[in-house]
């Protein structure tokens, strides 16, 4: 018998192909967006996450401070008391902290041949590779030399290279360029680095931190300095130690605030992940929006079809359909629509979340969550605004519906 | 599920053809003084005014009347598709006044097949899908329900057009094809609201020719019209006035001439 109701049911629904598909659109468009946004969000947090490891491992960042003169707030960085000599004392004194690389920064002219382009200089050390987990595409990184020689020599990110040896055929390695105007020998160029999504790597240029120092900025400070602790768990011993051998060295009093800020590559991840949560709660929203007016317009359509179907209802009925064979036939109506719509939104969605693993290189991104959570939410809605429309037909009384025209 | 399942007609060979005395025969329809009101915009319309009538196994009757007289209220009381304001109704023993809808809709499924005047078939649906649907609320099996709806359609002589749906079939056929749907259910009354009302002369003769021939295999035929030339055809006309029996004649002699 149901399977009869059934084929009743699904014979209306087919000899209104066009009406049952955008009834269903709703549904369709609802199922797929809950099985991409799962999909995407758990695709940005991997790559997020992913993304901040590629940094190097265990990194501390060492910026300056708030500067406070007489009470006034000069603002995050406004004065950098940091020194070279600061990470060098890091890295001798605290025992949780492997390595460290001061970091000054500045943009340049840089020149070569007919080429010339703007560029982020930065005066670091040879620990800077290890610690951002730099590979070398030419030549090599700095040495201890170069640092302490103040050598004219520099490394190249792979899009400068690209920019400033365009047209030149040979190795840019032993070629010289001019960084505002002074003379640098290339000794190496970096293999290209996957973007943070904050800074490009690739777009910058190396060269020892004294060098800069002497020749560019004419500063005896330096903006950041980087620190790689020797373990993950042993982060926040680290930062500890960093944070009291600063204080030594800064002269801080006790009551004095720190002129500098340590930030854990661990915040910086917690809170990237808590963005790409938050956008996946706001996909989640839409998606349950828009299953809801999916079901509202079934709902509508199955009102309208139930008054079309009027005289229909009452052959039914004075030949003998019980009322409950009338409910289920315009009940068993909706719930295929939805369901049909919700295959249709999977194929549609997990083909989709097929896409965006397959770009983002996160692999298989259809969950099963989703997935289950998407089909039982539209059948729910399916069954709920199907109820109403089903029991007004099923209360019709035969002879009001059999005059009706 | 109601009392009507299941339930079979008993009574119908009692007496095959049409020359016995329909009062040998039990009672199918028996409603004593039954009141139907409506009201319409506050204002209480009595469209039965205390109707009493007796139907018997067998027969063939025309209710007749003109409009308003009650005659369509009558035959909505007789087929199970409204309850009385008061009054009794019973059919075929059983009492109809205070059953539930849905016992109401079993006991229309057993004991009557309609003919509607516009045919009321579904639209979209084959003539033996249509034929079929009595049986499928009735719960009978699938096969069974192909092969009885493929003899009733032989049997009012659609054999030819089975897989046909209502829209490439002329009104005769159409009204045909409700005759059979009627039948299948070996219903103990085929009741006929204006059968005719919407066919040609010809058709109209044709379609009170396979009543008289179902009449004549012992239905139990009743009905109901406006028309003079149909009502002549029954054995038995109720005349129908301001929402009572104002009375009754015998035809059988009139029918004889007629054929």
């Amino acid at each position: 018998m149901m399977l009869e109701i059934l084929r009743v049911s699904w014979r209306s629904i087919r000899s209104n192909k066009m009406r049952s598909f955008l009834t269903m659109l709703g549904i369709i468009i609802g199922v797929m967006a809950v099985v991409l946004s799962s999909a995407i969000g758990v695709s940005s947090r991997d790559s997020v996450t992913s993304r901040v490891e590629s940094l190097g491992s265990n990194i501390l960042t060492i910026g300056p401070g708030f500067a406070q003169s007489g009470g006034i707030n000069h603002g995050f960085g406004s004065a950098s008391t940091l020194t070279v000599a600061n990470a060098t004392a890091i890295e001798k004194d605290d025992p949780d902290v492997a390595l460290t690389a001061p970091l000054a920064s500045d943009n340049a002219q840089v020149v070569f041949g007919a080429n010339n382009t703007s560029a982020a200089i930065e005066g670091t050390n040879q620990n800077y590779a290890t610690i951002k987990n730099i590979t070398m595409a030419q030549g090599g990184f700095l040495t201890a030399a170069d640092v302490t020689h103040s050598a004219n020599v520099a490394v190249l990110g792979s899009q400068i290279e690209q920019t400033l040896f365009s047209g030149y055929a040979g190795s840019p390695v032993g070629q010289q360029i001019d960084i505002q105007g002074i003379p640098f020998t290339v000794i190496g160029v970096a293999a290209t680095q996957d973007s943070t999504g904050f800074e490009n790597p690739n777009d910058g240029i190396a060269i020892p931190v004294t060098t800069e120092q002497n020749l560019l900025t004419g500063s005896t400070t330096v903006s950041q300095i980087l620190a790689s602790a020797k373990s993950s768990a042993v982060m926040d011993d680290a930062q500890l130690e960093i944070t009291s051998t600063l204080r030594v060295l800064h002269q801080l009093a006790p009551s004095a605030a720190n002129d500098f800020q340590i930030t854990n590559q661990a915040t910086i991840l917690s809170a990237l992940s808590g963005i790409s949560q938050t956008l996946t709660y706001l996909l989640d929203g839409i998606s349950a929006i828009s299953l809801l007016v999916g079901g509202i317009g079934i709902m509508n359509i199955m009102l309208v079809s139930v008054t079309e179907r009027t005289r229909e209802i009452g052959i039914r009925k004075a030949i003998g359909a019980r009322k409950g064979i009338i409910s289920t036939q315009f009940l068993l109506e909706s719930l295929t629509l939805s369901l049909a719509g919700a295959l249709i939104g999977l194929i549609i969605g997990g083909g989709g979340a097929i896409v965006v693993g397959q770009i983002s290189k996160t692999g298989n991104l259809l969950s099963p969550t989703a997935v289950i959570l998407a089909v039982v939410f539209s059948v729910a809605i399916g069954l709920i605004f199907g109820v109403y429309p089903a029991r007004k037909a099923a209360n019709l009384k035969p002879i009001d519906a059999l005059r009706f025209e | 599920m109601s009392a009507a399942e299941g339930v079979m007609p008993t009574s119908r060979g009692a007496g095959v053809g049409s020359n016995g005395s329909a009062h040998s025969r039990p009672v199918l329809i028996d409603i004593r003084n039954l009141v139907r009101e409506y009201s319409i915009g506050g204002q209480t319309i009595r469209a039965l005014d205390g109707v009493s009538l007796q139907i018997h196994h067998g027969e063939f009757v025309a209710i007749m009347g003109p409009s308003g007289s009650g005659k369509s209220t009558a035959m909505n009381m007789i087929g199970c598709l409204d309850t009385p304001t008061s009054g009794d109704y019973i059919l075929d023993g059983y009492s109809v006044a205070q059953m539930s809808e849905d016992d109401l809709a079993d006991l229309r499924n057993q004991k009557i097949g309609f003919v509607f005047q516009s045919f009321n078939l579904l639209p979209k649906t084959s003539a033996l899908e249509n034929v079929e649907l009595p049986m499928m609320y009735a719960g009978v099996p699938r096969r069974e329900r192909r092969r009885r709806a493929e003899e009733a359609l032989v049997r009012v002589g659609l054999g030819e057009r089975m897989h046909n749906r209502p829209n490439e079939l002329s009104g005769g056929q159409q009204q045909r094809v409700s005759i059979a749907r009627a039948l299948v259910n070996n219903p103990a009354l085929i009741l006929a609201d204006e059968p005719t009302g919407a066919l040609d002369s010809r058709t109209t003769e044709d379609i009170l020719r396979l009543f008289e021939e179902l009449h004549e295999q012992g239905n139990t035929i009743v009905i109901v019209t406006h028309e003079m030339e149909v009502g002549e055809h029954a054995k038995r006309i109720v005349h129908f006035r301001d929402g009572n029996v104002e009375r009754e004649e015998w035809t059988d002699e009139k029918a004889g001439d007629a054929r």
